[in-house]
Order: structure tokens, then C-alpha cells, then sequence
């Protein structure tokens, strides 16, 4: 267990390490001379070339990598060219909205995924099972972007039921907090809960058809506890697997959603860097998400001994 | 006399359907079909946009924000533009980001999974290489691609086929292994056949239903993005109209002209679902193995 931990955490660290390469070269790629920039208009050839050496953008790439990945590791992401602000800070403050409405669409989407999957299962083949696997295909196949509006068109528009746009913190109010976090959270999980309501109904097929449940059957377990306690426990293993894959549909997602909804999130950060061609911001935003993703998938991948402890590594 | 002797439950359903007719194979096989007539009306739309359609540029600001109408049955825009014509046109983006990224990431995935299913050395290279590329999520990894070059219809591409090309080479690599194993690889190559004719001529057919399948999900996929990314104003340059920039565009006129927003959104909506509808329809015939389970 222990040797299988530490070889999937050196893992870890190779993928990000290949990140940390590629996110590198994007930013070497990257159209404008930093130096150039920051010597302003009116500098000298010499003076940029001085600025040039001072950065240590003429030493050998490998010399320059290494610098960048020790700043990175030390938590300096670099400094907005538009703002002079560095990254790490705005990304911090930025970070507030992004968060809560990563987790209220997480508890959402898995809360209702796990439900509309479990039931389909349990009534496979019935009409309410083909209601929700057609409903998964369409959600799978409506854009982020689309939905927001539709949502934003019926909701808020015409119903007056809930806020336009825009985000109260929560220490306004859990009140108009979770009025905000209401539609973008239901516009960015619907195509997770989808993905998630596929594989969970297809994972229970496979666990329903095993004789251990014939026998929780036969002995009288109720078929609350017989689907929740003795199936969806057993199904957990691809059920927790897509939850992380998919957790990059989620990422993507926010950036559109914060968007859609006009949530000042990192997501908002980064579309306001793109069409300013803040590259540091871009590259800072980037490499915090792989991150999320590549440890959300670490702990699936640790997660599953804890799930089926017939797995040992 | 060689085949009767031979033939798959497969041939023996095609077979059947022959007899049975094209109306038996249509019931067969309801989501199929519909994807693929929903996929073939947008598609002749496409081709022949400047018959059905006039100028998707024209302004007209005296026209602005008009609701549907007979004379513009999807109404006009901000700026007075027909927003049929521009939702006709902006099927020829969706479709051609489709068809172009599914086809390239597919030939560049093809080659790389071979390669590493067959060779050990390369397959140890490729496989972290893959992991690394597929750790950066597919719309921030094309933003950030994107950023680098003016926006043009080959770089929109390019940037939404290099976080496509993982999937196909896991994919390709994991029936490779399967396949390798297989007596009659082991034959081949114990009777000196060449790796270049094995590959082509005992491993690749095995990899192609499961590819196709993949093939059409991958170009859901890129039609999604193209969207976003265009959503986003990273993606098709303004002058072009595309569903995702034409959405952008009027973002500010929801309330007003709700149907600036909705027809190239349902447009959208209606063209992925078509192909994710073709991809489990076909995934259903080709691949049955996932098919009992889904």
C-alpha cells in the first residue's frame, strides 16, 4: 500500500512536472519581449538588453526552466503585465466566488447524478429509465453557455424568481449567496450530472446482476438499504473514477459559466487576460487548474481501497 | 462457399436487414437515423447557404432587433443583420471544426498509439507525455494555444485537436494490447511478417469500430468547444459568424431580443445532440462489448 502511494505520488509529480514544461514553452512562445515591456517605450536597444540579462531571459532554456519552476514551487506565479499585480494575488482574491461555485455545483450535480442513476438502474428497462437516460443525452449535448441563457431567459428575466447576474459573498447573507450560486450552478452541472447519471446506472447494472444481491434479496434487506448500502456501495469504484475525469468538464465550464453569469471568479480572470493578452495571468490559471485536476485524481485513485478493500495495491 | 462457412452474427443480421429492408433497419435502430437526418439537413443547409440564405453581413440598423418575421424568420441583430442567414452559415464553422479536428486527431492519434502499442521504449515516452497534455483541461489548453497567434480557422482547429489527440492515443494503445496478444499477431510475427504490414494489415482493423465511435464523440466535442472558445472571443475571428461569436455578441440583448441568442443556441444544441445520438447509435452496432453495458 505504502510503495503503491509513493509510486503514484512520484507519478503525480511527473505529469505535473510535464505541465510545468509545456505551460513553460507556451510562455517562452508567447508573442512580446518581456524586457521590451518592461523598458517601456522610449528604451534603448542596450537598456533592454541589460533588462534581458537581469531577468535571465539570455540564459540556456534549461537554466531559465529551472528558475521558473522554483518560483512557480515557491508560490510566485509571475506578475500580470497589464496590472503589475502578481498572479498569485489576484488569483487570490478572485478565488472566493470560484470556490463556492465549484462546491454547491459539485453537491448538486452528485446529489441528483447518484439518484437519477441508482433509479434508472433499479427500474431498467421501464419508461422512467429511457426519461432519464434520453434527459442525460441532452444534457450531455447542451452547451454550457445555452443553458446559462435559457436559465437567466425563464428564471430571471421573465419569472423574476431569482437574480439576473453578478455574486454576493457569503458573508452577505447565505441568503442572496446561494440566490446567486442557484442557476450558474444548474447551467455548469448539468452536463456532469449527465456524464455521471451514465456511468452510475451502468456501474449498478453490472452490481444488481451479482448474487450477492439475490441473496440481500432473499434474506429480506429493504430495497432502500439493498440499493444504497449492499449496490451503489459496490458500483462506487467507476461511479468515483468519472467524478474525477470529469472534473476537467467542470473547469472548463466555470470559465464559461463565470462568464455567462458575470461571477467574478478565476474564470473571469482569465477571459479578461485573453482578450488583453496577459500571458502571466493565462499561464498562472492554467497551471492552478491541471493542478486541481491532477490531485482531484490522486485521491480518486487512493479513494479506491477505502471504497472496495478487495483492491490492494 | 468460403463464407457460409464464416459468417459473424454480424453479416448474418446484415443479411436479415437486407431482406427485411431499409424500414426494418431505421426501427432497428431509431437514434441512428435521426442523428444522421438531422446531421444531413444541417449539412445540405450548409452547402447551399447562399441559396436559402442572404448576406449573413449586410447591416440594416433601421431593421435592428426586429422580431422574427417573414422577411427574417429568425428576426435581426443588434446591428440589423439576418440572424437566419448567420445561424445558416455559422453551420459551415461548426461543421467543417467537426469533421476537421475528428478526422486530424484521429490520423495524428492513430500513428502514436501503433507506434506506442508496439514499442516498448516509445511506449513509456508517449504514454507521460499523454498523461501531461491530458492534465491541462481541452478549452483552457486551446485558449492558451490560441493566444499565441492571430485567430484563424487552422489555428482554431489546431488548438481544439492537440487536447483531442490523448483520448484517441489511450484508446488506440489499449485495444493494441489487446490485440497483440491474439494467436494470429503471435503467427505473423513468428512467420517474419514485416511490423509496418502487421500493423496495417492485422492490428489497424481492429482498432477502427472502436475509433469511428470515438470519432464521432471527439467531433461533439470540438463543435462544443469551437463554440466556447468563439463564446469566449478566442475562437472564429468576428467577421466570420459562428454560432458561439454570434451568442457573444448579443449576450447584451437577452431580455430584448431573446431569439438573437436562442436560434444559433438551439442550432447548436441540436447538431451536438445529433452526433452524440449517431455516436451511441453506432457504438450500439460496432461496439457491442461497452453496448451490453451502457
Amino acid at each position: 500500500m505504502l510503495a503503491f502511494i509513493v509510486r503514484r505520488l512520484a507519478s503525480t509529480v511527473l505529469v505535473m512536472g510535464l505541465v510545468g514544461v509545456f505551460i513553460f514553452l507556451l510562455l517562452r512562445l508567447s508573442p512580446g519581449d518581456p524586457a521590451a515591456i518592461i523598458a517601456g517605450d522610449n528604451a534603448t536597444p542596450a537598456q533592454i538588453e541589460a533588462i534581458r540579462t537581469s531577468l535571465g531571459l539570455n540564459d540556456r532554456l534549461v537554466v531559465q526552466f529551472a528558475h521558473w519552476a522554483a518560483r512557480v514551487l515557491a508560490g510566485d506565479l509571475g506578475i500580470s503585465i497589464f496590472s503589475n499585480v502578481p498572479v498569485a494575488t489576484l488569483i487570490g482574491q478572485r478565488i472566493g466566488p470560484t470556490l463556492s461555485l465549484a462546491a454547491t455545483t459539485l453537491m448538486l450535480a452528485l446529489a441528483l447524478a447518484l439518484a437519477a442513476g441508482v433509479t434508472a438502474a433499479w427500474k431498467a428497462g421501464s419508461l422512467l429509465d429511457r426519461v432519464i437516460m434520453i434527459l442525460s443525452v441532452i444534457g450531455f449535448s447542451l452547451p454550457v453557455f445555452v443553458v446559462g441563457y435559457l436559465l437567466i431567459y425563464v428564471f430571471a428575466v421573465t419569472l423574476h424568481w431569482l437574480p439576473v447576474q453578478g455574486y454576493t459573498p457569503l458573508s452577505e447573507g447565505v441568503g442572496p449567496w446561494a440566490r446567486h450560486l442557484v442557476l450558474p450552478s444548474c447551467a455548469l452541472g448539468l452536463a456532469y450530472v449527465a456524464l455521471i447519471a451514465r456511468i452510475t446506472r451502468a456501474a449498478m447494472l453490472d452490481v444488481l446482476a451479482e448474487d450477492y444481491m439475490r441473496t440481500a434479496r432473499a434474506k429480506g434487506v429493504a430495497t432502500g438499504p439493498m440499493l444504497l448500502k449492499h449496490a451503489l456501495k459496490n458500483a462506487g469504484v467507476p461511479i468515483i473514477t468519472i467524478v474525477g475525469i470529469g472534473i476537467a468538464l467542470l473547469i472548463g465550464g466555470v470559465v464559461i459559466t463565470e462568464t455567462v453569469f458575470n461571477i467574478p471568479g478565476i474564470g473571469r480572470l482569465v477571459v479578461d487576460a485573453i482578450s488583453k493578452r496577459d500571458y502571466p495571468i493565462i499561464q498562472g490559471v492554467i497551471l492552478l487548474f491541471s493542478g486541481v485536476y491532477v490531485i482531484v485524481n490522486l485521491l480518486v485513485d487512493l479513494s479506491y481501497t477505502l471504497l472496495d478493500p478487495r483492491i490492494r495495491y | 462457399m468460403r463464407e457460409a462457412a464464416v459468417l459473424s452474427p454480424a453479416a448474418i443480421e446484415a443479411h436479415r436487414a437486407r431482406r427485411r429492408g431499409a424500414g426494418y433497419f431505421v426501427r432497428r435502430n431509431p437514434t441512428l437515423c435521426g442523428g444522421i437526418i438531422v446531421l444531413a439537413c444541417v449539412a445540405l443547409a450548409a452547402l447551399i447557404a447562399p441559396l436559402i440564405a442572404g448576406d449573413p453581413l449586410a447591416l440594416k440598423p433601421a431593421d435592428r432587433l426586429s422580431p422574427p418575421s417573414h422577411a427574417h424568420p429568425f428576426g435581426t441583430d443588434h446591428l440589423g443583420r439576418d440572424v437566419w442567414a448567420r445561424t445558416v452559415y455559422g453551420a459551415r464553422v461548426s461543421l467543417t471544426v467537426g469533421l476537421a479536428v475528428s478526422a486530424i486527431s484521429m490520423g495524428i492519434g492513430l500513428l502514436i498509439g501503433l507506434l506506442a502499442g508496439f514499442s516498448k521504449p516509445v511506449e513509456r515516452m508517449v504514454m507521460r507525455l499523454m498523461d501531461g497534455l491530458m492534465a491541462i483541461p481541452a478549452i483552457l489548453l486551446a485558449v492558451a494555444l490560441l493566444s499565441l497567434s492571430k485567430a484563424g480557422a487552422v489555428v482554431v482547429v489546431a488548438a481544439i485537436v492537440i487536447p483531442e489527440i490523448p483520448r484517441v492515443v489511450r484508446l488506440v494503445r489499449s485495444v493494441v494490447l489487446g490485440v497483440r496478444e491474439q494467436p494470429y499477431v503471435e503467427a505473423a510475427v513468428a512467420s517474419g511478417t514485416k511490423l509496418a504490414k502487421i500493423l496495417w494489415r492485422h492490428i489497424l482493423p481492429a482498432t477502427l469500430p472502436p475509433l469511428i465511435v470515438q470519432a464521432t464523440y471527439i467531433s461533439a466535442s470540438a463543435i462544443l468547444i469551437e463554440a466556447a472558445l468563439s463564446f469566449l472571443g478566442a475562437g472564429t475571428p468576428p467577421e466570420i459568424p459562428s454560432w458561439g461569436n454570434m451568442i457573444a455578441s448579443s449576450r447584451l440583448y437577452l431580455a430584448l431580443a431573446p431569439w438573437t441568442i436562442f436560434c444559433p443556441g438551439l442550432a447548436l444544441a441540436a447538431v451536438v445532440l445529433a452526433v452524440n445520438l449517431v455516436g451511441d447509435g453506432l457504438r450500439d452496432r460496432l461496439d457491442p462489448r461497452i453496448a451490453r453495458r451502457m
